[in-house]
């Protein structure tokens, strides 16, 4: 880790991972709370409201850590606020649209599966401030997938309906699941330091989690290999613009306010 | 306070001499401060009174998810859209502890919900106005929860058990929000001139509509008198919107904005504010579904209902079917 941080590239990749880390959760948990009052029953209202909590209170750190690593006195809110989308390196699958409750859902398990072997595994970072971030984030993160696990399990076994639903979150939803597994040079460059795993690594893991889930919701899992990918290098969708014109609004209409 | 005008079906209240020994006894109990809780005897005005007041104050809980969740996504920094998030979080559980109260008077959630989306139950006026610029959600904190507070304090001494519980801990929560909101209102007021201007603005509309919360002036009420002998209301209207006045005005100085009322002026006589009562035929125009919001605020709770029917459905199928297998396999073994 020491090796990483002394040459600008290693701090460059490390950047390049916090951002990626911290734009994830950034984008998941505002779209989780778009959701806000409109969900299908008080006590999922009251979930999704704790899963947006947890993700930008887990933003404020990752951000908050690219900042320093960055080492120009841009803040989390500065990195959040004040960059466009193509600066933005969070995944594809996190800025899909909500669609209907079950998309979000499958969403959310097929990103919180992810999320959970991450954070598993940055527990062990040679760099102490990311080891630190993922031991208090992967509690709030082992609640979200059993939560979201035991959903889909429900919804995929409950009527065709909800069946039917699932299935086809599940079907709009998987090509943009490989990129969570794609790395770069940044990502070797990190894993050769023991600070991230590499994005390979965590495949097993999740593919056996994934299936098991999947399995014992009676859904099938789609044949298609092929691989949506863009957003970690900062090629978005269309959705991530209009995303960023709300979010940003205020910090974009008032420059220099204090709120 | 989130209920108002609540109906008790009596048309006078009766004293302890016209009163049956039942009812008798259990007028009793609530003037010396008892308790009433779920199996006991309670007069049938009673229950019906505490589940018009109880799911009324449980709707606006969620239907009062709708002006702030409108603010999330745009929330200025992380930490004031943490805040938010935490703040509509406990307003979804606030509706959740309440509706637990009203089912143990033997309605069900459901029910109440059937009866809030045809329009047969109400819920506080105040979620009827829009949120514009972020001190909305300054002078929401502020001043509606400020306002709600004012009658929930009182409420925490209520007869029946389980609502006065509830009310303890919605209480600590509605405190913290409450300096939530006046914390967003000091960075704004304190802050850029346009800042300051949306401030003044949040403070211009939601002024009158707070004072509007605690419902027309009800000191002749048949209905509140009934409601102050059951100790299901503790405090007239009127004493509540002068305690909530006088409360702001110096609050409101303190921040450098002005209460859009000129007649606003301290009376020394009173010991207390006289102020300009808000326009009550606005507030019937709202209760009776023609405030700047009733449509959307309706639309959007039916909405979120009918959409997520086959979600509640799935769940409820799923436990029948682990049900069916764990009685299958039982019967297998043996």
């Amino acid at each position: 880790m020491a090796a990483l941080a002394d040459t600008a590239a290693g701090r460059a990749a490390l950047l390049e991972f916090l951002l990626r880390t911290g734009d994830n959760t950034l984008i998941l948990g505002h779209r989780v709370s778009e959701w806000c009052g409109h969900s299908p029953v008080l006590e999922e209202d009251i979930a999704l409201a704790n899963t947006a909590l947890d993700l930008i209170g887990q933003t404020q750190l990752w951000l908050g850590l690219a900042g320093e690593v960055e080492g120009q006195g841009r803040t989390a809110d500065n990195l959040a606020y004040l960059r466009d989308a193509a600066e933005f390196r969070n995944v594809l699958l996190v800025e899909r649209p909500n669609g209907d409750f079950g998309q979000t859902l499958m969403r959310q398990f097929l990103f919180d599966a992810w999320h959970f072997e991450l954070l598993k595994a940055l527990q062990g970072s040679t760099d102490p401030r990311v080891a630190e971030i993922a031991a208090k984030a992967i509690k709030e993160v082992s609640y979200h997938l059993e939560r979201s696990a035991d959903l889909v399990v429900r919804l995929g076994d409950g009527t065709a309906e909800s069946h039917r639903r699932m299935q086809n979150a599940l079907d709009e939803l998987w090509s943009y699941t490989g990129e969570l597994f794609v790395g770069d040079d940044a990502d070797e460059a990190l894993a050769d330091a023991g600070v991230a795993p590499s994005p390979a690594s965590l495949k097993p893991a999740w593919d056996a989690a994934v299936a098991r889930v999947l399995g014992e919701a009676t859904l099938a899992i789609p044949s298609s290999g092929y691989v949506h990918k863009g957003g970690k290098r900062g090629v978005h969708t269309e959705h991530l613009g209009y995303i960023l014109a709300e979010m940003q609004f205020l910090q974009r209409a008032y420059p220099g306010a204090t709120w | 306070m989130y209920a108002q005008m609540v109906k008790t079906d009596s048309d006078r209240v009766k004293s302890l001499a016209e009163m049956n020994p039942q009812e008798r006894d259990f007028q009793e109990r609530v003037d010396r401060g008892e308790k009433i809780e779920p199996k006991e005897w309670m007069p049938e005005a009673y229950r019906k009174t505490l589940i018009r007041q109880i799911g009324q104050h449980a709707h606006s809980e969620i239907v009062g998810q709708l002006p702030e969740g409108n603010w999330i996504t745009r929330a200025p920094t992380l930490e004031r859209k943490a805040i938010l998030l935490a703040k509509v979080q406990d307003e979804a559980g606030h509706g959740l502890y309440l509706y637990c109260a009203a089912e143990t008077l033997g309605v069900s959630r459901d029910e109440l919900l059937a009866l809030l989306h045809s329009g047969k139950m109400k819920y506080s006026s105040i979620f009827n106005y829009p949120t514009l610029n972020w001190a909305d959600i300054g002078a929401v904190g502020w001043l509606v929860d400020g306002a709600a507070i004012m009658n929930q304090v009182q409420l925490q001494k209520t007869s029946y058990g389980p609502y006065s519980r509830a009310m303890v801990r919605i209480c600590k929560e509605e405190s913290f929000h409450q300096r939530q909101g006046y914390d967003i209102m000091m960075k704004m007021a304190f802050g850029t001139p346009a800042q300051k201007a949306m401030a003044q603005d949040a403070l211009n509309r939601f002024w009158y509509p707070a004072l509007m919360m605690f419902g027309p002036s009800d000191k002749d009420s048949v209905h509140s008198a009934q409601s102050m002998a059951w100790k299901i209301k503790i405090n007239t209207n009127d004493e509540l919107r002068q305690k909530f006045v006088d409360q702001t005005v110096p609050q409101a100085r303190y921040l450098g904005l002005t209460i859009p009322d000129p007649d606003l002026k301290w009376n020394e006589e009173k010991a207390g504010h006289d102020f300009t009562e808000p326009d009550w035929s606005e507030f019937f125009d709202v209760i009776a579904g023609n405030g700047p919001c009733n449509r959307e605020r309706m639309n959007a709770r039916v909405k979120a209902w009918e959409d997520g029917a086959w979600f509640r459905d799935g769940l409820v199928a799923h436990a029948e079917k682990v049900a069916d297998r764990r009685a299958a396999a039982r019967v297998a073994a043996e």
